[in-house]
C-alpha cells in the first residue's frame, strides 16, 4: 500500500535496489546450479543441503550436518569442512542473510506479504514467534530420537531449492500451503515464526557485521512504510525509535537484512552499514 | 536467549501516531497469551518429533522397486546420513539417480533409482560414491562389483521365456557380472523332448542388483525384477548345514573314513555304488537260468554329466 | 571423464545421424504402442505357416492375420527343427514388418525436379522409377556393354526371387556380374565344399545332433548365432552320459558356457590346429584306413595365392596364384589349383604340425589341442563340427573348410548319423537361394559354373535360350564389385535385400566412394531406410517375409515355403515384381547382339520379360492355380505377382527352376508338394526326404553295395588337401596393435535393419560395445563404459569399452558387432579376401584403441 504508492522522486532503482540486488543474488545461485544441467557448465553441483562449487569447494548446511551429528551418524570431511565454512560465513556477515539473500522460499513468502497488502487482509492467527526456536529443538531431537534426517521429509526450504534444480512435483503442494498460509492465516508466518532454519540462522548472526542502521532516525515522517514491509517488523523500532537502546543499529538477530526498508523509505533513513558504525546525523 | 523471554515488543510497546497495527490486549490477556503462545510452541515441537519419528519408521522400508545407489548403507543409516544434496545424482553418468519428491514412496529428497526406467551401469570408478560428502554412500565400496543395490529375482515363471524353452536369456546376457550373478541352468524340455531350456538363476553373492537384467527383460512386465535385498532374500536358519559344503570345507566326511562293505554281484572297487555300475551279470550267480534282470539300456539313467557347472575355467 | 560420458549418451542421436559422411540415418522410429495385438472384436486370427524371417537354422513359425495384418506369431509345435520354440528374434516375429518408418515409395536423389547424383530423396511413382533405371541400363549397356552392370542380392531373397534375378543378370542382360551377400557369408563353405566333394552343401542334417557323442565349433558361436540349435547341442549334452563340446574361437563367447574344452587361439591358427588334429590321427594310427583308400584322393595345393586385396597391393603383386592378371595380362594362374598327391606325401606334409609347435604357435594349452585331437580320433566317438563365419570369414577360408574335410575324412566320420562336417548358414536361405539357385558370380543352379561349357548349354537349353547368351566369364563378386564402382568401372548397380553399407568390408575407403562414385547409379530396394538406402541414388520399396509368397533353404537343405499372408504397406512392391517389370523395360535388341538373336529369330522383338518369364514354362500354370494348390490352407488364396501377371508365379519359376537339380542330385519334390509340408531336405526322391547323402541306404543316389559315394566328383572320391599354416595379410603391429573380430548379438539380426525396429530388442541391446580385456583397457587408462575411439588403416569409429559382458576377448584382440548403424564398425575392416572364394574375412585386422 504505502511503499507501494510512494510517489516519492526518487528512481525506480532507488526504491527498488536491495530488492533488486537480492532477487538477483537469489536467482545467480539458483542459476550456479542449473548451469550445469542447463548449458553443461558446471559452476556449483548438488544443492543448498550441500554442494561443491568448480569441484573445489565444499558448503554443507550447518543445520544439516547438525541433525546428522544427532542421529549419531558422522558425516565425511567435505561435509564437515562445507558445513564450517558456511557457519564462519554467516557467523560473520550475518545470519539471517541467507533467509533474504540464498533462500527461494523468501521469494514465496515475499510474494505472499505482498499479496496480503494488496487484498488488505488483516485477520488471522499468528503463531508465537518462538515456535521456531521449539521447532528447531524439535527437529533436532527429532533426529536424534529417530535416527534419521526427520525434518528432510518436508523441510520446505531444501525441498523447493531441490526441486528448482532438480524437479519437483509433490513439494509444490507444500509451498502452496506455505504461500496461502502466509496470505491468509499468518502474516510472515512461515519465515518470521516457524522456519526453524531462520530460526538457527538467526541464532548464528548474533555477533556478525552486515547490519542495517537507521543514521538519518531524525528524518522519520513516521510513515510507516518500513514496519509495513519489514518481515520482522520488531526489529527496527530500537534502532528508529532508540528504544533501549542509542545507536541506530539494528542488532536484532531476526534482521535478515534485506535492506527493504531502505528501499522504500523516502526520507532515505537506513543505509547498510556495520555492526561498529554507530554514527547517527 | 532474549527473544524467548520477550515475545513480541511490537505488540507491548505504544504506536507511534499513526494507526496501530494491533490493539495492545491487556496484561493478564498478554500472560496468558504468553503461556498459551508457548505451550503451543513446545507441543508443537514436540509433535513434531513424534510425528517426523512415525513417519521415519514407516519409511525405513523402500518401497519394493526402488533402490538405493552403490555404496548406500542400511536404510536406517542411510536415512540418517544423506543430506539429500543430490551430488551422486549429479555425477551419475547414466542419468541413474534420481532424488525423490515429496509424495514419492521414497523419503523425500534422499536419490533412488527404478531398475526398469534406467539401471546402474557399474561404472568402475563409481562416482556416485565419490561425490557423496557425508557417507551416505561408504566410500569403502571401490570394487564396484562388492556393491549390493538389490537383487535380482526371476519372480515369474510363467512368463519368462526360457522357462518356456525359448532362447531369450536376455537378462543373463546383459548383466555385467555374466555367468556369477546370473547363470543358465541348463534342463531337459520335455515338451520338445530335444532342447534343453536354459533357465536363468540370479546368485545372490554376485548380484549387485544393478538391474540391467530387469531393464532389458523384453517383456511387457518384466519377469525379473531387482527388490531390495531384504525383501528379495530368505534366510537359512543354523539348525540345519548343508552335507554337502560341510564335507567340502571339511575336506572330506566330518565323522572320517566308515567301513565299506562289498556288494554281493557287483565286483569292482566302486561294488555297485557308482551310479552307472552294472551288476557283472554274466557271473550272476542267483538264478542262473533266468535273463538278466533289466536290459542294461534301461539301467542306464538318464543323468547331467557330473561336473561343477558349465564354466570351462579356461581363461586364455 | 564422467562428462564424457554423459555428453556421449546424450549425442547418441547426432553420432547415429552422421555414421557416415553425408549419410544421415534416422533414428530407430519404432512405435511404441505398435503391439500388434489381436484385436478383441471381430474376425478370428488366421494362422498358416512360415519359416523365421532371420537365421539359416530355419524355425517354423505360425504366423497369425487378422484383418489383413500380422498380429501374432507362434513356434510351430510341430516342426522338425523347433518343435514350437523360437529364439528372442523368431519371438518378435510380427513386429518386424511394422516399424514406423517403413518404405513405401520409390524415391530419387533429385535437384530441380531431375535426378541428380547429389540431390535430396524426393518420392516418385514405380513408373518413374523404372524410366530412369532403364535410361541408365540402357545408356551403360550401349557404352561398355554388360560388364558395366551388377547386382548384388542375398540369401534373404526367396528362392523366386534369387531365380529370376539370376535369369534377368545372367541371362537377360547377359552379365554375370551378380552376386549375393551370402559371399561374405558362406562363399568358403561353398568352394570348400566344391573342392573336397565337388558338390555343396552339408552331407548331414540337424538329426545329427540327437545321434552324437561330441560336437567340435570352429568359429562359431552358436549359443548366439544358431539358438535353437544350440538347444539341442546343450540337451544332448545334458541328457547322454559322456557328451563333449569343444569350443575353438578367437576369443571366449557365450558357447563356452557349455564347453568341456574350450580354447582361444591365436587368430588364423586354426590352420595349425587342424593340420595337427591329421597329423595326430596319423601317428597315432587312427587312420580309417579302409575308408581313406576307397573314398579319398590326396592333393596339394598351391599356396601363392594371396589374399584377394586389389591387384596392386604389395602383398598381391608377387603372387603367383593369386589369379589376377600378370605382366603378360594373362591371369596369374588360380588360386584352387591343386596337384595330385598321396597319403604319404600328406602324412609328411602334416608330421611338422606337432603339438607342442602348434600349442606354441596357437596359445592353446597342449592337453587341450591333444584333448580335441583324440576326440577325432577316437573311432568309438560320433563328432559333429560345426562352423560358421570363424572358418568361412577367413583370408584362408576355403582351405580351412577343406581341413576340416581332411579330418573327418582321415577318420571317416562323415556322411553318418551322428557324424559328419556341418556348416551353418547366416541367412535364412542361403543354402536355398545363393547357393542352390547360385545367385553367385561363377555359378549357376544346381552347383552348375558359368565356366564351364557344358553346364551354360544346359542352362540355356532349360531357359530356351540361343546358344551362348549366358557370358562365360566369371562376374564381380562382391567386394571386386565395389572396386569396380569406386574405379566407375560399374556404372548400374541394383541391390536389395541387404545393406552392403554397413555389412560390407572397408565401407571407408571402398563402398562408400564407390556408391557415391557421381559416374555410378546405385538402386537399392529396401524396406526400411537403411544405410545402405541412404547412400543410394534411388530407393525402391520392397515388400518383406509374408507381405509376399517364398520359399528359403535352411542349412540342413530343407525347402520351407509359405503363403502371402498379407499386403505390403503403400507402394511397396516384391523384388519379383520389380526384377519382372524392369525386365519388360528392355527389347532382346536393345541387350543383346544380333548374332545372337539371329540363332533364335522367334525371340525377335521381344522383350526381356517374355524371353525369360513368359516362356510357356514359367507362366504355364494359369491364375487358377493359386487357388487350387492353397485352398486347402487359405480360402480363395491369391498372390500379389498372380493379380498382376496373370498366372502362378512362383509355381512356374520353381518348377522350371526344379529341371536343373532333378536327377542331379539335387531333386526338389514338386511345387505343390511345399505348400502342404512343413519343410523337405534335397535330394526329394520318390517322395523320401534324403538326411544323410553320399551314403547306401539314406541317399537314393548310391547304389546298394557302393556303401560311401562321393558322387560329386565323377571318381565318386573326396579330396584331402595339403594345406600350410600361413599368416593373415595384416596383423597388429607397434602402431595397430590389437586384432579386431566383428560379428553379431543374439538380439539383433545382420545389420539390425528389421531387429532395431522391434522396441523390446533395441531396449535390450541398445548399441554396439567393445568388448576388450579388462588389462588392455587398464593398460590404455580406459574403463568399462569410457568412450573410445577405434582405428585402423581404413577408418574409426567411436563406441563404449564392455570388460564384463557376454564376449570375453584375450589380450590384443577386441570384438565389435556390426548390427550397430550408428557404429559402423566396417569403416575399420579390411576388404582381404579368400582368394578362392572371394570371401571377406571380418574377423581379423589391426586397429588400436584410444580414448575418444
Amino acid at each position: 500500500m504505502a511503499a507501494t504508492a510512494s510517489t516519492s522522486s526518487r528512481s525506480l532503482w532507488q526504491r527498488q535496489r536491495w530488492l533488486i540486488l537480492r532477487r538477483c543474488s537469489q536467482a545467480l545461485i539458483l542459476l550456479a546450479f542449473l548451469s550445469g544441467p542447463w548449458f553443461g557448465v558446471w559452476i556449483a553441483k548438488g544443492n543448498l543441503s550441500s554442494s561443491l562449487t568448480l569441484g573445489v569447494l565444499p558448503l554443507t548446511d550447518p543445520l544439516l550436518v547438525l541433525q546428522t551429528l544427532a542421529t549419531g551418524h558422522l558425516p565425511y570431511s567435505s561435509a564437515l569442512i562445507g558445513a564450517a565454512i558456511v557457519l564462519a560465513f554467516y557467523l560473520l556477515i550475518g545470519g539471517r542473510v541467507f533467509c533474504s539473500w540464498v533462500c527461494p522460499v523468501n521469494v514465496v513468502t515475499d510474494a505472499a506479504a505482498w499479496t496480503r497488502r494488496r487484498l488488505g487482509i488483516k485477520t488471522g492467527r499468528v503463531p508465537d514467534a518462538n515456535t521456531r526456536l521449539w521447532l528447531l529443538a524439535g527437529l533436532l531431537l527429532a533426529a536424534a530420537l529417530t535416527g534419521s534426517l526427520a525434518w528432510e521429509w518436508l523441510n520446505p526450504v531444501s525441498l523447493l531449492h531441490r526441486g528448482l534444480i532438480f524437479g519437483m512435483g509433490g513439494g509444490l503442494m507444500v509451498i502452496a500451503g506455505i504461500f496461502i498460509y502466509d496470505v491468509f492465516v499468518a502474516s510472515r508466518g512461515w519465515c518470521g515464526h516457524l522456519c526453524p532454519m531462520g530460526a538457527f540462522y538467526g541464532l548464528l548472526g548474533r555477533k556478525a557485521l552486515l547490519r542495517v542502521a537507521a543514521p538519518a532516525r531524525k528524518a522519520c515522517d513516521d510513515c510507516m512504510d518500513c514496519f509495513t514491509v519489514c518481515p520482522e517488523p520488531q526489529v527496527i523500532r530500537p534502532a528508529l525509535k532508540a528504544v533501549g537502546q542509542t545507536h541506530p543499529l539494528i542488532l536484532a538477530a531476526d534482521c535478515t537484512t534485506c535492506g527493504r526498508c531502505i528501499d522504500v523509505c523516502d526520507k532515505q533513513v537506513f543505509k547498510m552499514t556495520h555492526r561498529f558504525d554507530q554514527r547517527s546525523e | 536467549m532474549g527473544s524467548l523471554r520477550l515475545p513480541d515488543t511490537v505488540m507491548d510497546t505504544p504506536r507511534p501516531l499513526r494507526q496501530p497495527a494491533a490493539v495492545p490486549p491487556p496484561v493478564s490477556a498478554a500472560r496468558r497469551r504468553f503461556i498459551n503462545s508457548i505451550a503451543a510452541a513446545a507441543g508443537g515441537g514436540c509433535l513434531l518429533a513424534l510425528g517426523a519419528g512415525l513417519y521415519s519408521r514407516s519409511a525405513s522400508a523402500l518401497p519394493a522397486q526402488a533402490l538405493r545407489p552403490p555404496g548406500a548403507l542400511p536404510e536406517a543409516d542411510f536415512l540418517a546420513a544423506c543430506v539429500r544434496c543430490g551430488l551422486c545424482v549429479r555425477d551419475c553418468p547414466y542419468d541413474t539417480l534420481k532424488l525423490s519428491d515429496l509424495g514419492d514412496p521414497v523419503p523425500t529428497g534422499t536419490p533412488y533409482f527404478r531398475a526398469r526406467q534406467i539401471p546402474c551401469e557399474m561404472c568402475e570408478d563409481i562416482p556416485c560414491v565419490k561425490a557423496c560428502p557425508t557417507g551416505a554412500l561408504d566410500r569403502q565400496l571401490t570394487d564396484i562389483n562388492q556393491a549390493r543395490m538389490g537383487l535380482a529375482a526371476l519372480v515369474d515363471h510363467e512368463s519368462c521365456l526360457n522357462f518356456l524353452g525359448l532362447r531369450c536369456d536376455v537378462c543373463y546376457r546383459v548383466c555385467p557380472v555374466i555367468d556369477k550373478a546370473i547363470t543358465l541352468e541348463p534342463q531337459h524340455n520335455p515338451r520338445s523332448d530335444r532342447h534343453a531350456m536354459l533357465l536363468p538363476t540370479v546368485h545372490s553373492d554376485a548380484c549387485t542388483g544393478c538391474g540391467k537384467c530387469e531393464k532389458s527383460c523384453v517383456l511387457p512386465e518384466a519377469a525379473i525384477k531387482v527388490f531390495p535385498r531384504q525383501l528379495a532374500q530368505g534366510a537359512l536358519p543354523a539348525h540345519y548345514r548343508k552335507g554337502w559344503e560341510e564335507k567340502a570345507r571339511h575336506g572330506g566326511s566330518l565323522i572320517g573314513e566308515q567301513v565299506e562293505m562289498p556288494v554281493r554281484g557287483f565286483d569292482g572297487s566302486t561294488a555297485g555304488r557308482a551310479p552307472t555300475e552294472l551288476p557283472t551279470a554274466p557271473s550272476a550267480p542267483v538264478a542262473p537260468e533266468a535273463a538278466p534282470a533289466m536290459p542294461p539300456k534301461a539301467t542306464l539313467p538318464v543323468r547331467p554329466a557330473p561336473r561343477g557347472g558349465l564354466d570351462s575355467h579356461w581363461k586364455p | 571423464m564422467s562428462i564424457n560420458r554423459r555428453d556421449f549418451i546424450k549425442t547418441q542421436a547426432i553420432a547415429a545421424a552422421a555414421a557416415t559422411a553425408g549419410i544421415s540415418v534416422p533414428a530407430i522410429a519404432a512405435k511404441k504402442d505398435e503391439a500388434p495385438a489381436p484385436a478383441e472384436n471381430g474376425a478370428a486370427v488366421r494362422w498358416d505357416k512360415a519359416p523365421c524371417r532371420f537365421c539359416g537354422t530355419g524355425c517354423s513359425v505360425l504366423v497369425g492375420v487378422q484383418n489383413g495384418r500380422v498380429v501374432a506369431t507362434q513356434g510351430d509345435p510341430d516342426a522338425a527343427v523347433n518343435r514350437g520354440l523360437n529364439c528372442i528374434k523368431g519371438y518378435f516375429l510380427s513386429k518386424i514388418m511394422y516399424g514406423e518408418d517403413r518404405l513405401t515409395r520409390p524415391m530419387l536423389r533429385m535437384k530441380d525436379g531431375k535426378y541428380s547424383k547429389d540431390g535430396e530423396f524426393a518420392p516418385i511413382s514405380w513408373n518413374q522409377a523404372f524410366d530412369i533405371m532403364a535410361e541408365k541400363w540402357k545408356a551403360a549397356l550401349k557404352a561398355e556393354g554388360p560388364g558395366s552392370i551388377a547386382m548384388f542380392g542375398s540369401g534373404q531373397w526367396t528362392i523366386f526371387e534369387g531365380y529370376a534375378a539370376s535369369k534377368l543378370m545372367k541371362a537377360g542382360f547377359r552379365s554375370n556380374n551378380l552376386d549375393p551377400n551370402a559371399r561374405h557369408c558362406m562363399a568358403s563353405a561353398v568352394t570348400g565344399f566344391m573342392r573336397t566333394f565337388g558338390m555343396d552343401e552339408p552331407m548331414g542334417c540337424y538329426d545329427d545332433i540327437e545321434q552324437s557323442d561330441a560336437f567340435v565349433l570352429w568359429g562359431s558361436n552358436m549359443a548366439e548365432m544358431h539358438p535353437i540349435l544350440w538347444t539341442r547341442i546343450t540337451d544332448r549334452r545334458l541328457t547322454k552320459t559322456d557328451v563333449q563340446v569343444h569350443v575353438l574361437s578367437t576369443f571366449e563367447h557365450r558357447s563356452f558356457e557349455l564347453a568341456d574344452n574350450g580354447m582361444v587361439f591365436v587368430p588364423n591358427t586354426d590352420l595349425a590346429i587342424l593340420n595337427y588334429i591329421c597329423n595326430h590321427i596319423i601317428q597315432s594310427g587312427k587312420v580309417n584306413q579302409e575308408f581313406v583308400k576307397k573314398n579319398v584322393n590326396f592333393k596339394i595345393g598351391e599356396t601363392d595365392i594371396g589374399f584377394g586385396l586389389r591387384p596392386a597391393h604389395a602383398l598381391e603383386k608377387d603372387a603367383k596364384f593369386n589369379g589376377y592378371p600378370g605382366a603378360d595380362g594373362k591371369p596369374k594362374n588360380n588360386p584352387g589349383d591343386a596337384r595330385p598327391s598321396s597319403f604319404e606325401e600328406f602324412k609328411k606334409f602334416v608330421s611338422e604340425y606337432t603339438l607342442e609347435k602348434v600349442s606354441k604357435l596357437s596359445g592353446v594349452p597342449a592337453e587341450r589341442l591333444k584333448k580335441l585331437a583324440e576326440l577325432y580320433a577316437d573311432p568309438n566317438k560320433k563328432v559333429v563340427s560345426f562352423w560358421t563365419m570363424g572358418f568361412n570369414q577367413h583370408t584362408r577360408g576355403t582351405w580351412v573348410n577343406n581341413m576340416i574335410y581332411n579330418v573327418h575324412l582321415l577318420v571317416g566320420k562323415i556322411s553318418t548319423p551322428g557324424s559328419g562336417p556341418f556348416s551353418l548358414t547366416g541367412q535364412p536361405s542361403a543354402c536355398g537361394t545363393a547357393r542352390e539357385v547360385g545367385t553367385f558370380a561363377h555359378r549357376l543352379p544346381a552347383d552348375m559354373l558359368v565356366t564351364n561349357p557344358e553346364h551354360r548349354k544346359h542352362a540355356e537349353e532349360i531357359w530356351q535360350l540361343p546358344e551362348g547368351t549366358i557370358p562365360d566369364k566369371i562376374g564381380l563378386h562382391a567386394v571386386a564389385q565395389s572396386r569396380a564402382l569406386k574405379d566407375s568401372k560399374l556404372k548400374c548397380y541394383w541391390t536389395s535385400t541387404t545393406n552392403n553399407m554397413q555389412a560390407g568390408p572397408n565401407v571407408n575407403q571402398e563402398i562408400y566412394p564407390g556408391w557415391r562414385n557421381p559416374a555410378a547409379f546405385v538402386v537399392v530396394s529396401d524396406v526400411y531406410p537403411t544405410v545402405s538406402a541412404l547412400a543410394a541414388d534411388l530407393i525402391l520399396p520392397a515388400a518383406m517375409w509374408t507381405e509376399k509368397e517364398g520359399a528359403f533353404g535352411n542349412a540342413e537343405r530343407r525347402t520351407q515355403v509359405w503363403r502371402q499372408q498379407v499386403k505390403a504397406p503403400g507402394e511397396a512392391k516384391s523384388d519379383l515384381w520389380q526384377f519382372m517389370e524392369f525386365s519388360k523395360r528392355f527389347k532382346v535388341e536393345e541387350v543383346w547382339p544380333a548374332e545372337l538373336i539371329a540363332k533364335k529369330p522367334e525371340l525377335k522383338g521381344k522383350t526381356l520379360f517374355d524371353v525369360l518369364y513368359a516362356n510357356k514354362v514359367v507362366n504355364k500354370f494359369p491364375k487358377s492355380d493359386v487357388q487350387k494348390v492353397n485352398e486347402h490352407a487359405i480360402k480363395g488364396y491369391t498372390n500379389d505377382e498372380a493379380e498382376v501377371y496373370g498366372f502362378y508365379v512362383q509355381k512356374g519359376l520353381f518348377e522350371e527352376y526344379a529341371q536343373f537339380g532333378r536327377g542331379h542330385g539335387h531333386d526338389l519334390a514338386p511345387f505343390d508338394v511345399y505348400h502342404k509340408a512343413r519343410g523337405l531336405r534335397w535330394p526329394v526322391v520318390d517322395g523320401k526326404e534324403t538326411l544323410w547323402r553320399y551314403r547306401e541306404g539314406y541317399d537314393p543316389y548310391v547304389k546298394a553295395g557302393e556303401g560311401v559315394k562321393f558322387y560329386g566328383h565323377k571318381d565318386g572320391k573326396a579330396v584331402i588337401f595339403a594345406l600350410p599354416y600361413q599368416d593373415p595379410p595384416e596383423k597388429p603391429d607397434a602402431e595397430f596393435d590389437m586384432w579386431l573380430c566383428t560379428g553379431r548379438v543374439l538380439e539383433h539380426w545382420h545389420t539390425g535393419s528389421m531387429t532395431r525396429r522391434v522396441p523390446e530388442l533395441h531396449k535390450a541391446v541398445p548399441e554396439a560395445q567393445i568388448f576388450m580385456h579388462p588389462d588392455d583397457a587398464k593398460k590404455r587408462g580406459l574403463q568399462r563404459g569410457m568412450v573410445v575411439k577405434v582405428l585402423s588403416r581404413r577408418g574409426e569409429m567411436i563406441g563404449r569399452i564392455e570388460t564384463k559382458g557376454r564376449n570375453k576377448p584375450p589380450v590384443g584382440l577386441i570384438f565389435v558387432p556390426f548390427f550397430d548403424e550408428s557404429k559402423l564398425v566396417n569403416k575399420l575392416t579390411l576388404d582381404a579376401t579368400c582368394p578362392i572364394s572371394k570371401q571377406t574375412d571380418f574377423k581379423k585386422c589391426a586397429v588400436k584403441v584410444v580414448r575418444a
